[in-house]
Order: C-alpha cells, then sequence, then structure tokens
C-alpha cells in the first residue's frame, strides 16, 4: 500500500485536468510564447498517461517561471537560476514522481547555468524546459545570455559585444541523453517533444523559442521554421554526438542569422543518476520519501556506529 | 574542580600520523578508566606545516584543554623540504620542538626524536636555556632507530607512545589492545615490537620528573566522540536521510560522516556543484517528503543565503549545520572563530524565521541537533546548528549509555491521504497548504504524489493555495502567521531547557557565554570559586528565538557580568541588548579572535581584570558595553 496513491495511477487523464479551474489567469503578455508552452506541456502529459497529482513542476523565476501558476500540479516555484537543484533531490527523494523543471533562458543559462551543466553531467530522469526568448522580459528587456551579438538594450546601450550561448552544444557537452529545440510557433512538434522528453529515461533538455513581442520580437520572426528531421539538408544520425555536435552547432548559428532550425538534435540512452548511484548502493531500492509514512524499523547509530569509538 | 590532569601533546609534521596517534593515545587512556579531552591544532594544507593534538586525562569530568600543557612528545617534522635552509620559515624540521615551549607549563617533561631531531640541530635552539628556567625535563630518545629497527621508520609515532608509557609510569596493554584491533600480520607485529623496545628503552633511562598519569575508574562502558560526530549521529537519529553538500573545512567532518553511513541507513548523500544547491537540494528532498539536511563552514553558507529564505518563504523544513572558522573571507580556515552569529541569524533578504542553536559541548551537541530537527519538521521552517571548528574538532569521552535512544524519524506537520479527502481545498481542488488558520502558525504539509495534496510552493507571497498575491491583508496575515511559529518555538526551547547555570543560583558577578566556550568558562568559575570570587555563569544555547527570560533573569541577578566570546565585535553582547533592551552597563565583554580557544586560565585573568581595570595580556581583549 502506498502512502503516495496518484504515483501510477491507473486511470486517464484529460488535458483539462493539467488546467486550474478557477483564477489565475495568465498575466503573459498577448501572442507570448510562453503560452505555447503551457498548451504544449498540458497536452503531452495526458498523452503520455500522467495525471496532475504524480508531477511534480518546479520553476524558476521569470515570465517563464508562472507556468508554475496555470499548470495544474503540484508545483515548487523557486529562486532565480535554482530549479534543477530542487528538482533533482524531488527526483531523488521519490523516483516515482514525474519531475519537470522549467525556467527562462537566463535563468537555465546563466544564473543558473552551473546546476545546469551539473544536473545534465548526472542525467537525472527528468525534463527541463527553457523558455529561450533571447531576452529578459519580466524586468523589461535587458539582454540575455541568448540575446545576439550586438543587442541593444538599457543595459547594452552601445549593443552586447558577448556571443550568445549555444544552449543545445553546450547541453551536449554537459551530458544531456536528450536535446531538442522547437518553437512556439511549432505547437505539434512542440508537444510531440515535450511527450517523448517526459517519457525518455534520462535528463531530456528543451530549448523552446518562445518570442517575445513586447520586447524583441513577434511570433512571426519565428516562421518559417524548419524541421531538421523533415529537411534534406540536414540528414543525421541524432545518436550520434559527433554528427549531433554539428547540427547543433549550425542550428545556433543560424538562429543568430535569423533561420530557425528545429526537432532533436540528440537522443541517446545512458542509465539515469538514480540507477548509477543505486548501481553504487548509495541509493535505496525503493522511494525513500515512501519510509516516512509507513511503519518501518529505523536504523540507530548506538546499535551500529559507537562500537568503533569504545 | 579539577586539580590534576595529564596535558600531553603530540607535535608533528602534517604527515607524521598525529591526527591518529593522539586518538589512540586518548583512547587508551579512557579504557583506562580516565576521562579525556583532544584540542586539534592543523594548518591549511596536505602535507608539511606543523600539527599538534593535545590529549588531556583526569579521573574528573574534563571541560576544557586546560591551560598549555605538561608533557610534549615531539616527533619533528620529517615531511621538511628544506631542513638546511633558513629560508622564510626557517627551519621547518625543529618547529615541532621549539614551537611549543611558549606552551609548556613549568616542571613539564619533553621527550623528543633525537633520530630526526639531531642534536647540533638541536644545540643550535633555545631547549637548554628554557629547560633550566622553567626546570624542564627533557629525554631525547631515537625514535626513528626504535622503529627502524623493529619496524618501518613510520613507525616513529609508535614508538614516541611507547616511551611516553614508560616515562608516565602507563600500563601499556591498552595500546597493544588498540594495535590488536586496528592492524594484523607484520603490520602489527612490527607495531607491537616497536612499542615495546621504546617503552624498555625508555624506562631504563635515568628520569627526575615527577609527572605520572593520573589513575581513575569509570562506572560504565565509554565511548570517544568528536562534536561532529555528535551533530551527524543525532541527524542520523533524527530520521535524517538525505545529505546535499559541498567541501568546505571545518563543516567537511559532518558532511563526511554522514556521507559514509548514509547508504547502509538507507539514505542519500550528495556532493553537489556549491552550495547554493546544496541547500536547494535538501529544500527539494524536504519538500518530497525526507528529513534532510545541508551545510557548510561561513563562506559556503554564504551561499546558501537566498535558498534559506526561500526555505522560510515556502515553510520547507530544512536543518542546516554552520561550522564556524576565522573570518572574514577566506580568513583562517582551520581555525576556530564565532564570528558568524550575526550572518547565521540574519542573513537572507526579509525578517528571519529559523531556529538557531548553538550547543556548548558534545551532549549538548547531540541532544540539540535533534531538538532543531524535531522543531524544523514540526513548524516547517529552518532549522540551524551552530558551532565551530572547537566544537566539531575536539574528542571527549563519555558514557555509552547517553546514545542509547530511540530514533525520531517522525516527519513533522504532514498531512496523509486519508486526512486530505477532509480537509479544505479551493474550487479548483487545491489543498488550502497556506491556510491563514493554522494552529501556531502552522498548516499540516500535504507532499508530491499524494491525492488531493496539490498546492503551489512558492518564494513570492501567496494565498492559501499558493497563488501569487501581492493584497496588502493576505500578506500582513501571512506574515502574521509564519512569524507566529516562532512564539511556541520559544515555549518548546524554554522547556528543552538549552541554557545552562553553572554555580550557585545566586552570585553578585556572573560570566554569559554561548556555544563552544561554556565549558571552558564553567572551568574558570570553579577557580574563580577557588579564589574566593563569588561568581556563577550561564551557557547560552538558544539563540533565535532568543531566550529572554532565562538570560533577563540571570543579568538581573548579579552586578556586573562579563560575557565571553569568540569575535571582535561583541556579537552575542549586541544581540543580548538588542532582544532585552537594557543592561548595557551590567555587561563588559571578553574577546578573542586570534584562531585560538581560550583557555581557563584567560578566562579567570580576563575576569580579575575586568575588575581591577586593567588590560588582559595576550591576546584576548576586554570591551566594555557603555
Amino acid at each position: 500500500m502506498t502512502s503516495f496513491s496518484a504515483i501510477g495511477a491507473d486511470r486517464e487523464a484529460t488535458k483539462e485536468e493539467f488546467t486550474p479551474g478557477v483564477e489565475p489567469q495568465p498575466t503573459w503578455c498577448p501572442g507570448c510564447g510562453d503560452f505555447a508552452v503551457l498548451k504544449a506541456l498540458k497536452g503531452a502529459m495526458p498523452d503520455v498517461g500522467r495525471t496532475p497529482e504524480e508531477v511534480l513542476l518546479v520553476t524558476g523565476i521569470g515570465c517563464s517561471g508562472k507556468l508554475s501558476s496555470y499548470f495544474e500540479s503540484y508545483g515548487y516555484h523557486s529562486i532565480h537560476g535554482r530549479a534543477l537543484p530542487v528538482a533533482r533531490a524531488a527526483k531523488l527523494a521519490n523516483p516515482g514522481l514525474e519531475v519537470v523543471a522549467a525556467g527562462g533562458d537566463g535563468d537555465g543559462y546563466g544564473i543558473g547555468g552551473n546546476h545546469f551543466m551539473h544536473t545534465a553531467r548526472e542525467n537525472h530522469d527528468m525534463t527541463y524546459i527553457v523558455f529561450n526568448n533571447e531576452i529578459f522580459g519580466l524586468t523589461k528587456g535587458q539582454t540575455s545570455p541568448t540575446s545576439p551579438k550586438g543587442h541593444k538594450s538599457k543595459t547594452q546601450p552601445s549593443g552586447s559585444a558577448k556571443a550568445p550561448v549555444r544552449p543545445l552544444s553546450l547541453a551536449l557537452a554537459s551530458g544531456a541523453s536528450y536535446i531538442a529545440r522547437t518553437a512556439a510557433t511549432n505547437p505539434r512538434q512542440a508537444q510531440e517533444i515535450l511527450a517523448e522528453a517526459v517519457e525518455h529515461d534520462g535528463f531530456a533538455h528543451i530549448d523552446f523559442l518562445t518570442q517575445c513581442p513586447t520586447w524583441n520580437k513577434d511570433a512571426k520572426e519565428y516562421v518559417p521554421y524548419t524541421d531538421i528531421q523533415q529537411d534534406d539538408e540536414f540528414e543525421f544520425d541524432i545518436s550520434n554526438r559527433k554528427e549531433a555536435g554539428e547540427a547543433m552547432y549550425e542550428a545556433e548559428t543560424r538562429l543568430a542569422e535569423g533561420e530557425v532550425l528545429t526537432g532533436r538534435f540528440y537522443e541517446r540512452e545512458r542509465p539515469s543518476y538514480g540507477e548509477e548511484k543505486r548501481a553504487t548502493g548509495e541509493m535505496p531500492d525503493d522511494p525513500l520519501a515512501e519510509r516516512y509514512f509507513e511503519d518501518g524499523d529505523w536504523e540507530r547509530t548506538a546499535d551500529s556506529l559507537l562500537d568503533r569509538h569504545t | 574542580m579539577i586539580d590534576s590532569s595529564l596535558m600531553w601533546r603530540i607535535a608533528g609534521g602534517s604527515g607524521d600520523g598525529i591526527d591518529s596517534t593522539s586518538q589512540n593515545f586518548a583512547k587508551a587512556l579512557m579504557r583506562a578508566g580516565l576521562n579525556v579531552f583532544t584540542h586539534r591544532h592543523y594548518p591549511s594544507r596536505i602535507r608539511g606545516g606543523h600539527t599538534y593534538v593535545e590529549v588531556r586525562a583526569a579521573d574528573e569530568p574534563v571541560q576544557s584543554r586546560g591551560d598549555g600543557f605538561n608533557f610534549l612528545l615531539s616527533l619533528g617534522d620529517s615531511f621538511a623540504r628544506n631542513p638546511q635552509d633558513e629560508a622564510y620559515y626557517g627551519t621547518e624540521q625543529v618547529k615541532p620542538l621549539v614551537e611549543q615551549f611558549d606552551d609548556l607549563n613549568e616542571g613539564g617533561v619533553i621527550l623528543y626524536d633525537s633520530g630526526l631531531l639531531e642534536s647540533e640541530m638541536v644545540a643550535e635552539t633555545d631547549l637548554e636555556e628554557r629547560a633550566a628556567e622553567n626546570n624542564w625535563h627533557v629525554y631525547p630518545m631515537n625514535l626513528r632507530e626504535i622503529a627502524r629497527d623493529h619496524g618501518r621508520e613510520v613507525m616513529r609515532n609508535t614508538a614516541g607512545v611507547g616511551a611516553t608509557a614508560a616515562l608516565l609510569g602507563m600500563d601499556t596493554s591498552y595500546f597493544e589492545s588498540l594495535i590488536r584491533e586496528a592492524m594484523s600480520g607484520d603490520i602489527m607485529d612490527a607495531n607491537l615490537a616497536v612499542l615495546e623496545e621504546a617503552y624498555e628503552q625508555a624506562a631504563a633511562l635515568d628520569t627526575d620528573h615527577d609527572l605520572r598519569v593520573p589513575t581513575g575508574e569509570h562506572d560504565s562502558q565509554q565511548a570517544m566522540l568528536s562534536g561532529s560526530n555528535a551533530i551527524a549521529y543525532a541527524a542520523l537519529d533524527s530520521g535524517c536521510r538525505f545529505i546535499s553538500g559541498y567541501p568546505m573545512t571545518p563543516w567537511t567532518d559532518v558532511f563526511t560522516i554522514m556521507s559514509q553511513n548514509l547508504p547502509r541507513f538507507g539514505g542519500i548523500a550528495e556532493q553537489v556543484e556549491d552550495e547554493i544547491a546544496a541547500a536547494a537540494l535538501a529544500i527539494g528532498a524536504a519538500h518530497t517528503g525526507v528529513k534532510a539536511m545541508s551545510g557548510s563552514s561561513g563562506g559556503g553558507f554564504a551561499l546558501m543565503s537566498e535558498p534559506l529564505g526561500l526555505a522560510e518563504m515556502t515553510e520547507t523544513p530544512i536543518v542546516l549545520v554552520e561550522a564556524m572558522r576565522a573570518g572574514p573571507s577566506t580568513g583562517m580556515p582551520t581555525k576556530t572563530e564565532q564570528g558568524d552569529l550575526e550572518h547565521v541569524l540574519y542573513t537572507s533578504q526579509g525578517d528571519s524565521c529559523r531556529v538557531v542553536v548553538a550547543p556548548g559541548n558534545l551532549r549538548e551537541a547531540y541532544d540539540q541537533t535533534r531538538d532543531v530537527f524535531r522543531l524544523a519538521y514540526d513548524y516547517q521552517l529552518p532549522g540551524i546548528v551552530l558551532y565551530d571548528q572547537k566544537l566539531g574538532g575536539e574528542m571527549r569521552s563519555v558514557s555509552t549509555e547517553f546514545f542509547d535512544r530511540e530514533p525520531a524519524p517522525d516527519p513533522g506537520s504532514v498531512i496523509s491521504e486519508d486526512e486530505l479527502a477532509d480537509a479544505a481545498h479551493d474550487a479548483a481542488g487545491k489543498y488550502m497548504r497556506y491556510d491563514t488558520n493554522g494552529t501556531d502558525g502552522v498548516v499540516p504539509r500535504s507532499v508530491p504524489g499524494q491525492e488531493g495534496g496539490r498546492f503551489l510552493a512558492t518564494g513570492n507571497e501567496s494565498m492559501e493555495v499558493g497563488h501569487i498575491s501581492e493584497d496588502p491583508d493576505n500578506r500582513t496575515a501571512q506574515m502574521d502567521r509564519r512569524l507566529e511559529k516562532l512564539d511556541a518555538i520559544r515555549e518548546e526551547l524554554a522547556e528543552a531547557d538549552h541554557q545552562t547555570l553553572y554555580g550557585p543560583a545566586e552570585a553578585t558577578h556572573g560570566i554569559l557565554t554561548w556555544g563552544s566556550n561554556q565549558d571552558t568558562v564553567f572551568e574558570a568559575v570553579d577557580r574563580l570559586r577557588a579564589d574566593g570570587y563569588d561568581v556563577h555563569a550561564m551557557g547560552v544555547s538558544d539563540l533565535m528565538p532568543y531566550p529572554k527570560e532565562e538570560v533577563a533573569g540571570f543579568l538581573s541577578g548579579v552586578e556586573e557580568c562579563l560575557v565571553v566570546e569568540m569575535n571582535a565585535t561583541a556579537q552575542f553582547r549586541g544581540l543580548t541588548q538588542k532582544e532585552l533592551g537594557r543592561f548595557g552597563s551590567t555587561m563588559s565583554s571578553l574577546l578573542k579572535y586570534d584562531g585560538e580557544t581560550f583557555e581557563p586560565g584567560e578566562i579567570v585573568e580576563g575576569f580579575e581584570s575586568n575588575i581591577d581595570g586593567q588590560e588582559p595580556a595576550g591576546n584576548v581583549r576586554l570591551a566594555t558595553g557603555d
């Protein structure tokens, strides 16, 4: 008898169950790409058979961080850049949970960049959605880590002297085992990719292009987009890291030139962190969280640790 | 009161086995029936640099390292890289001998390894002159040769212990058993041979000292543990099964003990990329239903500031431990201080809502860490155990019966799925996790995965189900509710009785201290009373919520009070004045911030200097409250 009966519940959920029944209504601007992420996530969860109370959605700070307010599940709206460390511990504590982390490009590639690198490296079985709008939106339009070189803003009045971060390449080098890019303007692909990411057993990173009509561009600038799986120019094996790396480099370079390449860039099975840790005997087989809600004996230091001190 | 004790100091290079030898020495004395206490002094280097450990042993309970020491075993520094060059650091090899002279008491004994510290080298020092002045008894012995002839050169420390035993009239059987328990085969045989040979050679020496090892007997089986052991074991016995951290001296000890033991206790230890992640992981695990902890020393704890505030706002129970070392910045990594009090009380934006407790000794470290876990999980807030390099590193003997406790794995204020079925939800079916009508401010939390428990935890101010809100009435109600928890905790802490009064119930003079100085102060009180002063003392552990009644009661009863702490700006005295709003002219401070712990004699002298209006000698400072 589990104490967490929502986990693995034998029932189908509908898309509507992931929509809060009452306030709050999203405060995103009209035409914001964030709506597309919300919609795709609501669509993907029923597609892969998840129900709201087995999902923990951990978000960062910014417009993207409000995703957890508009998506009906357990939510943890954390602090700027720190969604990943909160999320990955939740997964270790109760591996039965479907853990999704989400945040913006400043959140994930800037202030939280160190956590992004290490969470990908450890290959936690979770999904990480980065709302990449190439700008700091909520703080009113400052240059972000993915803003193109030369981007002018109030904090970079002469134009940014920095080349943007290459998020896909960074994820690959760090160890993510599923890497994709999709766009708000491509809702069908976005929902499919999110469903694949949730199903993937390892760290799935999605760079989600979300236009910010208020500060940098509106949706039409992400159209036309190219799905690299459908384009003859890009025939590559997504399980081959060298070929994947080249495709990513191309996609990142062309985005700065105004060409939008989306799709799956890399997918390769490797043991998740939980599996690796269980293999070394450093993680219990049963969910740790369960133990606190069930009857059972607890070890005492007096029985096992005191002898060495006598 | 202690009137005679052995204060044995072993000194050598880092890497000469000083630490393990001293632990075995102390354990042997404990098994022989004595109470023991150790004090570690080490540099921030892997190898090279000099280290010493003192072992104090007596028939009565030992409260502190004591004043100076009375037996030196100097092994010299076998790792010295430039023994012949008078480089910037001088002659390294002989420093573990000469650098000990200032602390060695009159009539003390020196045993040194003349195999490493050759006679020409020693002749260049002022040993002969100072030995004559101080009536020291000096015994050079070629420990290196004994070790080489009967085992291996690295067994010089075993030879030193064997010779010590002979010079102090000790039975070597306890050392022999320890060697047999820890080793086997040729290594064991060689060590036993070295021990015996050194003992016999030393026993044959022509000696003229009176110092002998005290004799005693224990009523119950004893164990020797460090403060770090006590904190970690209390965490395990509280059902903590998750730790996340990043190495930093001196917190690393607790992190290491937990990491080594958690897997076999069915738990998880995570070494992560930085302390921001460390604190955030503990939050993630605790939110998901596991009892979790993290910790660091000052610099790493600074990185935990923002997650700490997140735990306060989302009411996620976590326990953090902070092992202070001398700051600011990197400061002196292996030296002790109590400079992080204000840092730990107030760091992170907004009003603090946390429990902070600083145990005074090994037993309190265990008891109070358990209390901090209980309060953190019952009241859903961060609990912090504030200690320092001194308490974390010093070992003491204690009855094993003390640890014979039942585990307390209760996850605190958590709702079950059955209870959730009847609990208040909003129209959309979200659980009212932050209902403003909690008891003592506490609303039982649901845990992700529970049917009927979904809610949003957020670092923003929020409504009952977690929706972000800037409504002024809601804001005020939520702040009041969260802070109300501290009132209830204050009452629970009053019952837990963490403040320790020492001496008679009434006295004209008081000494107030906090954290790890406590027992050193108590030893000083014994001596001051023996000298005729009417003085008693209080050791304070609770820092937030502050124990206003107990401390005000203590201060009201004395004419003058000396506040003893290891920092330069009298942080605890300032806190006391702020919390009580009076007693400014009653209190003066005795401060030490040179990286070393107080010796009881320094407190005695500081107390007398304060009364006489004199400046105390050495690296202690008096500061008045006016």
